[in-house]
This record gives C-alpha cells, sequence and structure tokens, in this order.
C-alpha cells in the first residue's frame, strides 16, 4: 500500500515551533492594547526575555511597551525541553519569530476584510492597521479569543532584514531596573501567606546512609515544625528561617551516617585508568606531505562548580494531592517528568512554574530542590515551604562540570603544516538533567526509604555534543582521527557546565595549535589562518586580532605576554577568538582580553556582548583559580574560602568586537567564550615566560613548578 | 526579644532572638528581599548594607547589634522618587546579568563613594574585595561605579 507522503508528514516549523504548533501557545493578542508572550525558554541572567520582546515586537509592529511576558509554567506554556546550550534564539526565539508573524498575518486579514480593502492597501504602525484609502482599526479590536486557537501554518515569511527596526538594537534589558533597586526579583525571594522555611540535612558524602537521629532533639527548638525522614533523605521544617538553620545545625551535629564513599586522587588522570566506552567521532585520511616533527601533549582540567551565588531555591505546596512549585528550574517539563515519579502522582497533578534564580551557567542544583521542597511540603499539607540550600550545600551537592584530559599528537610537515592530527579526550558524562532515560535525577531521590536510582549519565549527541563538544577541530587538516573515552561511572555527581566539554576540548586544541606554531616557528594568528578555510572564523580572528594590536611573531618580557584562541561553539553557534594579555606577579593576572565574536544576526547587539564580555571573564576565573577539592569520601569544598573565584581586584578589563552578520541565521551566544578564553590565557603565560601550563587551574605553583 | 530598628529612616519593631542575623529579620521579617543571601558567612557580599554608614554583611551581623544603628538597604537609596546615581548608572551601563550580586555590590560602593566621593580604580576595585560576581559582570560594574561617581561629583 502506498502511503501519501505529503499529508503523513507535517511541515518542518522553526525552533520550537515544530513540536508546539498551535499559534495560543506562543502569543495573546489582548483587547487592553498590550501582547502576552508565553516563552518556554527562561531567564537565566542572559537577558533573553529582552531579546525575546524585541522579536514579538518586531514582527506584530507594536511598541516594546506593549510585550508582556508569562512566567514559563507546566500549565500553559510550550514545551521547550530546556533552556540550554546557547538554543534560546535558534529554538524559541525563531519559533516566537514565526508565530508572530503568522498572528499579524491573521490581524491583517481580519482588517482587510473589516475595512473592505486588500491587504496590500495595509500598513501597521504600533498595533493600529490603516488602510491607504483612509480607515483604521487596531488588533486590540480585532482580537479576539479564537483568533489564534489554530496551528502555525509556515506559509507566512517573517519581515523582511531590511525593514528591522527593533531587532538589532541594544534594547535595555527589562529586569535590570527592578535588580538594581532591590524588588523582589528571584525565587528566593517569594514570599507566600503562611509561608514555612525548610532546610535538607544532607549526608556528610555522596552515597551515605542516615543510621540515627534523635529527632526529638531537634523538635525540641523553638519553631520546629516537622522533621521528614525518609529513608537518609532528611529535612527539618520550621516557622522562621533562622530556626530552620538552627535545626539543620542541630541535626547535622547529632545524626550518624555511614560513609561508603571511595573518591579518587585528586589528579584527573584517574580518568585514564578507568573503563571507558570509546568511540572514534571523526576519522579522515586523506595525501600530507611527509611529516617531519611529531609532538605530543596532555591537557587536563579538575572538577569545576557552578558555583552559582544564590544557593539554589525553591517554594512547594502540596494540597488536595497536587503540588504547586516555584522554581528557577531550567527544564520545567522535565522536572516535572521526573518529579512525578519520585511523588508517585501523575504530571497533571504537580504545576511548576518558573522563577529566576540566580545565575546557573548550566545545571545546578535549581531541579533537586525543588524536589526537596516538594518532599518537605508533602509533611505539611496546605502550608506553602521555602528551602533554599545553604552555601555548603551548593558546594557539596551541585553537579560538577567533569574532569577531564586530552591528549593531542600532530606530526608537522617540512612546510610548517599540520599533516596528522589526533585527539584522544576522557571525561565523564556532561547530561544528567533530568528526564534521562531512565531512572531519575533529582538528588533527593536517591536517599529516600524507596531509593529511585538515577538514570544512566551520558553526553548530548553530536554535532553538539557533551564531553566531545568541540573535540573536532573547525581547522582542515588532511589527517585526523578524534577519540571520545567516556568513562560512565563518576566518584561525583557531573553534569552541563557552561560550554560542557568544549571549554577542555578548545584549550587542548588551541594551545596545541600554538605549540605547534612554535614548532614551526610561525606565528599563532598567522599558524591559525594557514589552516582555515571557513571565511568566518578567519574574520573573527582577524577582528580581534586587529582590535587588540596583534603584531606578528613578538615575544612576552619574562613576565607580561599574550595568546590568542579560537572556536566555533559546538562546530556550529558563535565564532568567537579572544587574545588575551597576562602578567606574572604573586599570582597570574589577566589584565586585559579582547574578544571577536560572529553570532549571525545579533537580536540585541549589547546582550551578545554581555555575553561574551562575562565568559571571558567567568573562563578566566576557572582557568585560572577553580578547582573542586575532596578526599577520599567528601567535597571539601564547601565555601568561597574553599573554593575561591574571581574577584574584583584581579578582574580583567575586556573588549568585544561584534561582527553583526543581519543577513545570516542567528547563533547562540552564551557560551562561546569559554574555551577559547581558556587557551588564550595559556597561550599568553607561554608567550610571556616560555612555559607551557597545561593543567587547569595554572596557579602560582604549577607556574613555579614549570619555570622549575 | 523586641528589638527597634532604624530602617532607611524609619523606626521598626521586630521579634527576633538576639543572634539572628539582621539579613533574616530584614527580608523576611520587614520583607525587604532586596538584600540577599549569598553565603552565610560573609564571603560573598550579596547581603551587603550600611550600618551607621559603614558596608556589612547582614548575614553575619547579628540583629541585636545593629539596634538603635541606623541601617540602609538597597531599597532605602532612591531619593524622592529619584533612583540613587549608583542605581542609574547600573541602569545605564546595563551592569548586571543575573543580578543577584548587584544590590550588595551597590551598597559596598555606596558605603565607599559617601566616604571619598573621588575614590580610584584601585579603592573601587578594593573597596569590592567582600563582594563577588559570578556572571562575569564585573568589567561593566566598575564602569557603572566610576560613572556614579562623576554624576556624584558633578
Amino acid at each position: 500500500m502506498s502511503q501519501r507522503s505529503d499529508s503523513a508528514q507535517p511541515r518542518q516549523l522553526p525552533g520550537s515551533l515544530n513540536t508546539n504548533r498551535r499559534l495560543d501557545r506562543w502569543l495573546k493578542i489582548d483587547r487592553d492594547g498590550t501582547v502576552t508572550v508565553f516563552p518556554g525558554k527562561v531567564e537565566i541572567g542572559q537577558g533573553i526575555l529582552t531579546a525575546l520582546a524585541q522579536i514579538a515586537a518586531e514582527e506584530l509592529d507594536v511598541a516594546l511597551e506593549r510585550i508582556r511576558l508569562a512566567p514559563a509554567a507546566t500549565s500553559y506554556s510550550p514545551d521547550e525541553g530546556v533552556t540550554s546550550g546557547s538554543r534560546s534564539i535558534q529554538e524559541g526565539g525563531m519559533a516566537l519569530r514565526q508565530a508572530a508573524a503568522e498572528a499579524r498575518d491573521l490581524l491583517l486579514q481580519r482588517a482587510a476584510a473589516r475595512l473592505d480593502v486588500s491587504l496590500e492597501q495595509l500598513t501597521v504602525a504600533d498595533g493600529q492597521v490603516t488602510a491607504r484609502s483612509g480607515g483604521s482599526v487596531t488588533y486590540w479590536e480585532l482580537t479576539s479569543d479564537d483568533l489564534l486557537a489554530r496551528d502555525a501554518t509556515g506559509d507566512v515569511a517573517p519581515k523582511p532584514l531590511a525593514q528591522h527596526a527593533v531587532i538589532g538594537t541594544s534594547v535595555p534589558r527589562r529586569d535590570i531596573p527592578a535588580k538594581v533597586t532591590g524588588a523582589p526579583s528571584y525565587v528566593h525571594d517569594l514570599d507566600l501567606p503562611d509561608m514555612l522555611h525548610g532546610r535538607i540535612v544532607r549526608p556528610p558524602s555522596p552515597g551515605a546512609q542516615l543510621t540515627a537521629l534523635d529527632e526529638a532533639q531537634v523538635r525540641e527548638i523553638p519553631g520546629v515544625v516537622a522533621v521528614v525522614r525518609d529513608g537518609s533523605f532528611l529535612g527539618v521544617i520550621a516557622e522562621r528561617e533562622e530556626q530552620a538553620i538552627r535545626a539543620l545545625n542541630r541535626c547535622q551535629r547529632i545524626a550518624q551516617w555511614r560513609e561508603t564513599a571511595a573518591l579518587p586522587e585528586p589528579d584527573p588522570r584517574y580518568l585514564l585508568r578507568a573503563d571507558a566506552n570509546s568511540e572514534v567521532i571523526s576519522e579522515k585520511s586523506g595525501d600530507a606531505e611527509r611529516a617531519t616533527t611529531t609532538l605530543e601533549a596532555e591537557y587536563a582540567r579538575p572538577f569545576v562548580a557552578h558555583a552559582s551565588l544564590g544557593p539554589s531555591c525553591a517554594v512547594a505546596r502540596f494540597s488536595d494531592g497536587r503540588y504547586t512549585v516555584w522554581t528557577h528550574s531550567q527544564s520545567i517539563y522535565p522536572l516535572r517528568h521526573d518529579m512525578s515519579k519520585v511523588l508517585g502522582v501523575a504530571q497533571e497533578h504537580i504545576v511548576i512554574t518558573h522563577v529566576e534564580g540566580a545565575g546557573c551557567y548550566g545545571h545546578n542544583g535549581a531541579d533537586d530542590v525543588a524536589l526537596d521542597a516538594a518532599l518537605l511540603a508533602r509533611g505539611v499539607p496546605g502550608r506553602p515551604v521555602r528551602v533554599q540550600w545553604m552555601r555548603e550545600d551548593e558546594f557539596g551537592w551541585e553537579p560538577f562540570g567533569s574532569a577531564m584530559v586530552v591528549r593531542m599528537s600532530a606530526q608537522l610537515d617540512g612546510e610548517g603544516r599540520i599533516a596528522n592530527w589526533t585527539h584522544d579526550l576522557w571525561s565523564h558524562g556532561h547530561s544528567t538533567r533530568p528526564a534521562g532515560k531512565d531512572g531519575v535525577n533529582l538528588l533527593g531521590a536517591w536517599y529516600l526509604e524507596r531509593p529511585v536510582a538515577a538514570a544512566t549519565p551520558g553526553n548530548p549527541a553530536l554535532p553538539a555534543g557533551g564531553s566531545h563538544r568541540n573535540a573536532i577541530p573547525l581547522y582542515d587538516f588532511p589527517n585526523q582521527r578524534i577519540t571520545n573515552h567516556l568513562v560512565l561511572k563518576a566518584p561525583l555527581r557531573t553534569s552541563a557546565l557552561r560550554s560542557l566539554g568544549g571549554h577542555v576540548n578548545v584549550f587542548a586544541i588551541e594551545s596545541f595549535m600554538d605549540e605547534l606554531a612554535a614548532t614551526a616557528r610561525a606565528d599563532p594568528v598567522e599558524f591559525r589562518l594557514r589552516h582555515l578555510k571557513d571565511a568566518r572564523a578567519r574574520a573573527v580572528i582577524e577582528a580581534v586580532a586587529a582590535k587588540a594590536g596583534w603584531r606578528r611573531g613578538e615575544k612576552g618580557d619574562g613576565a607580561r605576554g599574550r595568546g590568542i584562541g579560537f572556536a566555533r561553539y559546538k562546530n556550529l553557534g558563535c565564532y568567537v577568538a579572544v587574545i588575551a594579555d597576562v602578567e606574572m606577579g604573586r599570582e597570574i593576572a589577566v589584565r586585559r582580553a579582547w574578544a571577536a565574536v560572529d553570532a549571525g544576526l545579533a537580536i540585541n547587539p549589547d546582550g551578545v556582548i554581555n555575553q561574551i564580555e562575562g565568559g571571558m571573564i567567568q573562563s578566566v576565573s576557572w582557568t585560572l583559580k577553580e578547582r573542586v577539592q575532596y578526599d577520599r569520601e567528601r567535597v571539601v569544598s564547601r565555601n568561597w574560602e574553599d573554593y575561591p573565584i574571581l574577584t574584583f581586584e584581579e578582574a580583567p578589563e575586556v573588549e568585544v568586537v561584534l561582527i553583526n552578520r543581519p543577513d545570516q541565521p542567528p547563533l547562540g551566544t552564551g557560551e562561546g567564550a569559554q574555551g577559547p578564553t581558556a587557551a588564550a590565557v595559556a597561550n599568553a603565560i607561554y608567550n610571556a615566560m616560555g612555559v607551557r601550563l597545561r593543567d587547569m587551574p595554572f596557579t602560582r605553583d604549577r607556574v613555579l613548578a614549570a619555570l622549575a | 526579644m523586641a528589638i527597634t530598628l532604624i530602617i532607611n529612616g524609619a523606626e521598626h519593631g521586630v521579634t527576633a532572638e538576639t543572634e539572628t542575623p539582621l539579613l533574616y529579620v530584614l527580608r523576611n521579617e520587614l520583607k525587604l528581599k532586596g538584600t540577599r543571601f549569598g553565603c552565610g558567612r560573609g564571603q560573598c557580599g550579596a547581603c551587603t548594607v550600611l550600618v551607621d554608614g559603614k558596608a556589612v554583611q547582614s548575614c553575619d551581623f547579628p540583629v541585636s547589634a545593629a539596634a538603635g544603628k541606623s541601617i540602609t538597604t538597597i531599597e532605602g537609596i532612591a531619593t524622592d522618587g529619584r533612583l540613587h546615581p549608583l542605581q542609574q548608572a547600573f541602569i545605564a551601563e546595563q551592569a548586571a546579568q543575573c543580578g543577584y550580586c548587584v544590590s550588595g555590590i551597590i551598597m559596598a560602593a555606596k558605603a565607599l563613594l559617601d566616604a571619598k566621593p573621588r575614590a580610584s580604580e584601585c579603592e573601587i576595585r578594593a573597596a569590592l574585595k567582600g563582594n563577588l560576581c559570578r556572571c562575569g559582570t564585573h568589567h561593566r560594574i566598575l564602569r557603572a561605579i566610576r560613572r556614579a561617581a562623576e554624576e556624584m561629583n558633578r
């Protein structure tokens, strides 16, 4: 029997519109002269909501002030999966652009009928539709409840570039005024009537079992309402926050645990001896000149923490068998999926609403604390419970960015060109977000009397990749082999940290390119261009070199120097090249850094620049300073003294050149600076002092050891 | 015990154990949510307020020690409906990403500029020694503080 292919396969629609096809899932034209947009992507400090408002205003031809943004909620928002991977503009933004363009078209059809003119006769300004013959009508008069109660067709083209008036302008962020005046802005600030305060008593080490607790000693503390114990999951609830903390402290003093963790040595090279699934992810053989010189090098990074400034927080209420949860999760639907498994209620009986949190930079404790709050709320039906992790919980229990080791080997031919290139990387998985393929990825679930096991850890698939993100070089080498050695069994919890494996792979590739350039006696910029055909890649390297005043072959003076790093994020996102200037004093300092970025069409240029600036500074912090410390059983980095990050005294001056390409699709930006910056710093240190640092972080001790 | 606090120029009677950190009284009793919990150990500055003009980390400052002193929070620095020059400068420079650190940083900067209106770049950076920013907005924040200083000296 033959199939009719035209109707069987629905038309591919832009971004998340393809899987959320109803127009009214995305926006609503209100009679009061406003437009409500329902994004499934969430604000995590990256400015996405401002950019989405710009897109809607642009396509609808209404003033930006008319756009309202509904918080993402499982009760009405489109399911856009996770806000991660620098995909929000590409997925959410492009969906909204199409939906808004179709909404505008429907409004114009109504206007044409109302004014009895053809569509070509109509123009729109701020929601007012005017016919050339003189009549006019507004969107607010034309709208009705059923206007957008239909699927998108994909038949309407978004506005042509030349007509853009709002997209491409640096509209100020919508959220900043509230944040600088101290208005409630975060889930941490929610304050519901009758709200109680909860704290979780985490075990001293991963997998530890609670063996004894005299609950009476906790209940006697004034204000304590409940002690919730379920297996080795333990929480306290009190009327006042300081009372909950007092109860937590007492629990920590008197609870007894059986510890079983066996953590590895601090050097990430333990990965090289672990069982791994090895897979060749790219192989190329071609003609090359005879190789004359071989170079090998090994690079490594320890576990790195997200280290949000605001510890994870959630509010939950349980009543009539239903849960209501407020969370800063990046993935409200996947969270609901996993919570329903743990709580034993249907997904429809859990309503999850997003409220902004502190910046997360990937998968931190946001989802876990939402389950924590629900588990405590179950113990006090009817009353909302606010749970905030303590600083020690955040460092001790967030999933870290995995430790990684990369081994590189390459051969140069007599002309100073790379003839062979191999890249082997060892890492744990970089994705243990909720709604994994099996199990439940929520911390509290693993400690219950009837525990729900964690999902099998894994990696996002290529081309984006996880541990292997950016492992395949963008350079044109005639021969290459890239192998991913994935170590599934992780001694510490790992998950997505901004750029995933990209930070380490780009650090390794770009450091190694510098080592090869030095061997070939070539200038690092020229050497990169020699191996790079992609015109946009070349353009960012040339732009940053011009901006920083790069001088061919310039050597550092023994204490100061500069280096360059480059990548196209995920090999499909934005192009970023970074130059860093370092200076060796007591510690290594990055004094200045420049970046050039090409993110295609920049919806909000200042938003792109802000993300790249922040990424550079954060990457300098990771690269120079950061390392999660642990002993054989416990994570011992528990506060900012044990886990120092870059301070205001150490922060570099940064400058970003934006290469705007309005005729090209927008490309994800949020994570693009992480890898190139790390490499630029390593290369600058080599340029300054002639020593090659291959193990992050680049502490004073490591510099001295390298110099010795 | 009952404690009288002078917050943003107004007297408030609150009831709390003496050793309760000022932070929780501000946030939960007085509903001033702009002062934020970051570490509970005075290491990150998210909870910075002014006590008699000096920057103090309210997460490890007992409420009893604040009794009778003049406390200023982020909610109290605008005057007559006009934002403080620091607040205006942070908006003008778009000096925030997630913004969680921002109110503490504005308060630390206010303490500095009130005492030393012509603070140098080095002094500004040193005054923010106790404030962390995780998004990497340092460069914009420093620019905003310099801009506010210029405005305040005009």
